[in-house]
């Protein structure tokens, strides 16, 4: 890691700070992961990391090599379009897979269908 | 020509995905990625997709600028909530109507409401457009409605026409 220190100081800072902005918010998602009550609510929370998180990170990523290499390092993008673009078909998976177990089940808390109930309609 | 490289968009998208991949333009890499994107594109023919049709390029940049705000400020949000003592008041499952049907788009949509921490794309009623949704902070399902259908889905049927 000694080439680093040839990285100019605000630059180095700037990454460093975009790594732990990056690090925090995935350790945040992760956190709520524990902290949420339902399965849905859980769903939500690691998000951050796939986001924000990653988005942090790759930045720093792309920010420290540019500068190291002295030319445009830009392959991090293609991590951040995979995760965007593969993100929903695994959390789909997972949402789809926790709705058809409670709706076997009957359970009362999900809908039973993605149209509205008629009678709940208006009320919701 | 068209047997040959039925997808052009696609199959120059996995060269420049090949390449990029491998950071090099060297021979070597132009052959590998120029194999891929042709095994690409055949194999993109044998699933038939449906043909899409691009329209309003600054409109699409409109919408990602947007997108780009959006996720930043319920990344923000949704890290306040987990990190909050109190758990949210109201989390929920909600019904959107939507006017939208083209597959593509369907697709950009579950991406951006995937990507945004805070709305999960739950299940899509293709026959009557009933998208279900889940929202951790459900504070106002119309305001929420409303989000989804004039900031995403009003550029989305514009630009997928």
């Amino acid at each position: 890691m000694t080439h680093l220190a040839e990285l100019p100081a605000p630059l180095a800072l700037l990454a460093a700070a975009l790594v732990l902005a990056g690090a925090f918010l995935s350790l945040a998602g992760s956190f709520g992961l524990l902290r949420m009550r339902t399965f849905y609510d859980r769903l939500h929370a690691p998000t951050i990391a796939t986001s924000m998180g990653i988005s942090c990170v790759l930045l720093a990523s792309m920010l420290v090599f540019t500068a190291l290499q002295s030319r445009l390092v830009i392959h991090e993008l293609l991590v951040g379009a995979l995760v965007v673009l593969t993100t929903p078909v695994t959390l789909m998976l997972v949402a789809r897979a926790a709705l058809h177990r409670d709706r076997l089940e009957k359970s009362p808390a999900v809908p039973r269908a993605a149209r509205p109930e008629p009678a709940e309609e208006p009320a919701e | 020509m068209r047997w040959l490289l039925p997808h052009p968009v696609i199959s120059a998208g996995l060269l420049a995905f090949w390449l990029m991949a491998s950071r090099s333009v060297a021979p070597g890499p132009m052959l590998v990625g120029a194999i891929i994107a042709l095994l690409g594109g055949w194999a993109l023919t044998l699933l038939d997709p449906p043909k899409v049709r691009i329209r309003r390029p600054g409109l699409i940049l409109q919408l990602a600028g947007r997108v780009f705000v959006d996720i930043i400020r319920s990344n923000l949000a949704v890290a306040r909530i987990v990190l909050s003592r109190r758990l949210p008041r109201r989390t929920g499952f909600l019904h959107i109507p939507l006017a939208l049907r083209e597959p593509h788009a369907l697709a950009v949509l579950a991406c951006i409401l995937t990507a945004t921490p805070g709305t999960a794309w739950l299940e899509f009623d293709a026959e009557e457009g009933w998208l279900l949704i889940h929202v951790l902070d459900l504070i106002d399902e119309e305001e929420w409605v409303r989000i989804v259908k004039e900031r995403y889905e009003a550029p989305l049927l514009e630009i997928f026409r």
